[in-house]
């Protein structure tokens, strides 16, 4: 049991248990299901700065922290306890790919040419981590919401902005991996 | 409701997805049940290789099924609960009506939405999994989420001066 634990799991049963999520977290407590909000909340504690959008009662929203504080833990455990081989098994497209932009090592699920420390202060790491975060950041809260927000929890409870926000999302990521970051990995060689 | 008590809640329910309204009043520890939830959601998307910006990347150049199955398949059981919470008339364990709020339609959709997909590839991960990648050993992603809480602030202050 615990061999077919530590293998990766296939598409259906983490579906199966992400779209269970949504039920669960009613069931508890009249939740919805959302992810990206927890960014909004730690904002209104933290650095409110008299910004109308964060003055709200986060109070009764600090459920959603002790969730991905959950998000967090839960990573630590599948990695450490749940995990014979982190290597990684790419479509040959994808790695055809990779191998042009220089990303060549699949030893773990994140690509360790990209996501290290080293790049941290070089334009690598400004572009991944820095912009690129800050889109992840600013676009869900544009959106309202993120994949889990809008395109899990609001097409379960099919919601027409819900579906509009998820195609862009979409739109968003393709324009990115297929025109955007080629140009970027050209630039940053 | 007094007026000054609707304003504080139509600021909330700018982000309809999570603005829940609950009569009761817990214990703190009464949210412990939320980490235990986001534990295993957390082991899930570890396990099933959904934090991997190969997957993410994999997913936008459509050589793989992998990520496509997941979402769909937790949009279909999402929406058979759903179904059946209102059709049964469920309600929670502590004897609440469930009640799910529409969002309504507004052109942040469709501009954030643009602008995370964007960051989506780029970062190879939606807010859920940069948690999830911290945990699980990816601490320069910290970076990647100390920006995103700084992109969230930036809408935050800018918002009112933003097409919606």
């Amino acid at each position: 049991m615990l061999e077919l634990l530590k293998s990766p799991w296939h598409w259906s049963v983490a579906g199966l248990m992400i779209g269970l999520t949504v039920p669960i977290l009613l069931i508890l407590g009249n939740k919805k299901f959302g992810i990206s909000s927890s960014m909004r909340h730690v904002c209104a504690i933290c650095i409110p700065a008299n910004i109308p959008y964060f003055k709200y009662d986060w109070k009764k929203e600090i459920w959603n922290l002790f969730f991905v504080g959950g998000i967090l833990i839960g990573g630590f455990i599948a990695a450490h306890f749940l995990s014979n081989d982190n290597s990684i098994i790419v479509a040959d497209a994808t790695r055809l790919k990779l191998d042009g932009y220089g990303i060549t090592d699949y030893h773990s699920l994140l690509p360790s040419d990209l996501f290290n420390w080293d790049n941290l202060f070089t334009l690598r790491g400004l572009v991944f981590f820095v912009l690129g975060g800050f889109f992840v950041g600013f676009g869900t809260r544009y959106a309202g919401g993120c994949t889990s927000g809008h395109s899990i929890m609001g097409l379960s409870s099919l919601q027409l902005p819900s579906l509009i926000a998820t195609i862009s999302f979409m739109v968003g990521g393709f324009l990115s991996a297929n025109l955007i970051m080629p140009f970027i990995f050209q630039l940053l060689k | 409701m007094s007026n000054t008590e609707r304003d504080k809640i139509d600021i909330r329910h700018k982000d309809a997805m999570c603005t829940n309204e609950s009569e009761l009043v817990h214990p703190w520890w009464y949210n412990l049940k939320y980490t235990f939830v986001g534990i295993v959601f957390g082991i899930v998307f570890v396990k099933a290789e959904i934090i991997s910006w190969f997957r993410i990347q994999e997913m936008f150049q459509l050589s793989s099924f992998h990520m496509y199955g997941v979402i769909g398949t937790a949009v279909m059981v999402g929406i058979i609960s759903v179904f059946l919470i209102k059709k049964l008339k469920i309600k929670t364990i502590s004897g609440e009506e469930i009640h799910i709020d529409n969002k309504t339609f507004d052109k942040g959709q469709i501009y954030g939405g643009l602008i995370f997909g964007i960051g989506w590839a780029i970062t190879g991960a939606c807010p859920g999994p940069l948690f999830a990648q911290i945990g699980a050993g990816f601490g320069v992603v910290s970076i990647t989420l100390l920006s995103a809480i700084a992109g969230t602030w930036v809408y935050g202050k800018y918002a009112e001066k933003l097409p919606h």
